[in-house]
């Protein structure tokens, strides 16, 4: 007992485990016995066996695949532009105090924005394609990203970047092949938090102007009151959230195993 | 303008002096100061050292006093705000691979493995392959490390990556090889090891180093002469030759001579007693 209250002290991993597990257990006892005691209306609270019920019934009839491929599709899309004008933007604001004056303070100000207010500025302007999920991603995303990849440079120790100078590297040589390798596996760890965000986003875009996708299913839910796909669509959000980043995580570890925690 | 002229004209002079002194660097009324919110704070006062050619010259001096700013004035990664450092007849103004370098903390790449963090400086100067694989090979052997080759750093003890960092620095042939505290972060019994290679390689190769340390044991032991230098004001103390054996091997360390060197920098160090040897 007098273990569990060391500050910073590693449990046994077989406790922890245990730990771990007991909560998802005890949540999911905890909202059975709600259910199912009939205290509480099946509208409001579904039963665990009903939500199952209904992400088996999908599942088994395929009808969930094209929102889960057309969802996945703007996160990919918007999520990519980002990432491919963000990390040169992120690398520059980094690098050079000029580019940080122009880039930095801007971003940090469109930063604090919330996204979800532009939804009605993207409807003008991008109408309720596909178009219009991809740039609230994009927006949502984007400027998180440059001041996080800033960061990530200017995280690079100093001494890293003078040995490069005395071993006759020139300023492009040192962006090229010291400052880009040194930040590339924190950067995907950057990467990995953005779409976690882009999750975020994309849920709001679906939710407001859509007619397809897996936020777009749970409103139509909402409207029939079928409270159980609601949980569903939720459960299937978070687990496509927790596989992408997953992935993530044993990317890096692949790409990456010179890196500390990687092989 | 007219300032400006004058300036130059000084600085061809020293130039000149220095190639018929023959010296491979020459430091003239080195000053170097930081203006902070408009207070200045200086960093060195007056700094003026010369060193030939295949000279192993240490320079100590308490913390603070200094001493590495001094030598990153020498890279090129600092600028002076006032004298000149001179490399062979150019004056330095900018990093680069003639002038290698070695930190106290651990700067491999690492994201490369040993060889390749050895071939860096190789693979930008565009030596052809073959001959890098010789130098690369070569330096593996100096510092004993072939088996580790495919290593990452992070594989490393903090002695190997040092020995790794050395040869790196030397495999890029510089003319002068800098070194800022190298084995300050090393446990001792691993520093004398360091010690001992780093004199065995310069007894084969004689590269030019200039070697800052606070540790005066280690100058004593590496150095062909050393430079003490002090705190306030941030000026050259002494200049101590150091003539001791050639080979040298770590039981010298017990030696009176080599006991004599270190009382004596104690001494000007703590500043009990005048400069009166061999100033130059």
């Amino acid at each position: 007992m007098r273990k569990l209250f060391r500050i910073r002290t590693k449990i046994d991993l077989k406790l922890y485990n245990a730990l771990a597990l007991g909560v998802f257990l005890l949540v999911l006892i905890l909202w059975t016995v709600l259910s199912e005691a009939g205290s509480i209306s099946q509208i409001f609270l579904p039963s665990p066996k009903s939500v199952l019920a209904y992400l088996v019934h999908i599942f088994a009839s395929g009808q969930i695949w094209p929102d889960i491929g057309i969802s996945a599709y703007r996160i990919f899309m918007g999520f990519i532009i980002a990432a491919v004008v963000g990390l040169p933007l992120g690398i520059l604001a980094g690098t050079f105090n000029f580019a940080e004056a122009l880039i930095q303070p801007l971003t940090e100000f469109i930063r604090y924005m919330p996204v979800p207010a532009f939804v009605p500025l993207i409807m003008v302007w991008f109408g309720i394609d596909e178009s219009a999920k991809i740039a609230l991603i994009f927006l949502g995303t984007l400027f998180q990203l440059i001041p996080m990849v800033a960061d990530n440079v200017r995280a690079v120790p100093e001494d890293l970047l003078s040995a490069a100078y005395t071993l006759g590297a020139k300023r492009t040589t040192v962006i090229m092949k010291v400052i880009i390798p040194a930040i590339a596996p924190r950067t995907m760890d950057t990467l990995r938090i953005m779409i976690g965000w882009a999750w975020t986003y994309l849920i709001v875009a679906e939710l407001v102007a859509a007619n397809s996708g897996l936020g777009y299913n749970i409103l139509k839910a909402q409207r029939y009151l079928k409270t159980d796909a609601i949980f569903g669509g939720i459960l299937i959000i978070g687990c496509l959230g927790l596989l992408t980043d997953r992935l993530f995580v044993l990317a890096n570890r692949k790409l990456f195993p010179w890196a500390e925690g990687g092989k | 303008m007219f300032g400006r002229k004058k300036q130059v004209q000084a600085k061809n002079d020293v130039v000149i002096e220095a190639r018929v002194a023959n010296s491979k660097i020459l430091v003239s009324n080195l000053r170097k100061s930081y203006v902070n919110k408009s207070r200045e704070t200086v960093a060195i006062d007056d700094v003026s050292i010369e060193i030939l050619d295949n000279e192993f010259v240490s320079i100590v001096g308490p913390s603070g006093c200094g001493k590495s700013t001094l030598l990153r004035i020498l890279a090129g990664l600092d600028e002076a705000t006032g004298g000149t450092a001179i490399l062979d007849d150019k004056l330095i103004d900018d990093p680069g691979a003639d002038r290698g370098m070695v930190f106290q903390t651990y700067t491999l790449f690492p994201w490369l493995t040993v060889e390749e963090n050895i071939r860096f400086g190789l693979k930008i100067k565009k030596t052809p392959p073959k001959q890098a694989d010789e130098i690369v090979d070569h330096y593996l052997e100096v510092i004993k490390l072939t088996p580790f080759r495919k290593s990452y750093p992070k594989e490393l003890s903090g002695g190997m990556q040092q020995r790794v960092a050395i040869a790196r620095a030397l495999a890029n042939s510089p003319k002068v090889l800098l070194m800022d505290e190298p084995f300050g972060a090393l446990d001792s019994q691993t520093k004398s090891e360091m010690q001992l290679l780093m004199r065995q390689i310069w007894q084969v190769d004689k590269p030019t180093v200039v070697f800052i340390t606070h540790d005066i044991e280690e100058a004593v032991f590496l150095s062909t002469r050393v430079y003490v230098m002090s705190g306030q004001p941030s000026v050259i103390k002494a200049n101590i030759p150091i003539f001791l054996s050639y080979r040298r091997s770590l039981e010298l360390k017990d030696t009176k001579e080599f006991i004599d060197y270190r009382h004596k920098i104690t001494a000007l160090l703590h500043g009990k007693e005048s400069a009166d040897s061999g100033e130059s």
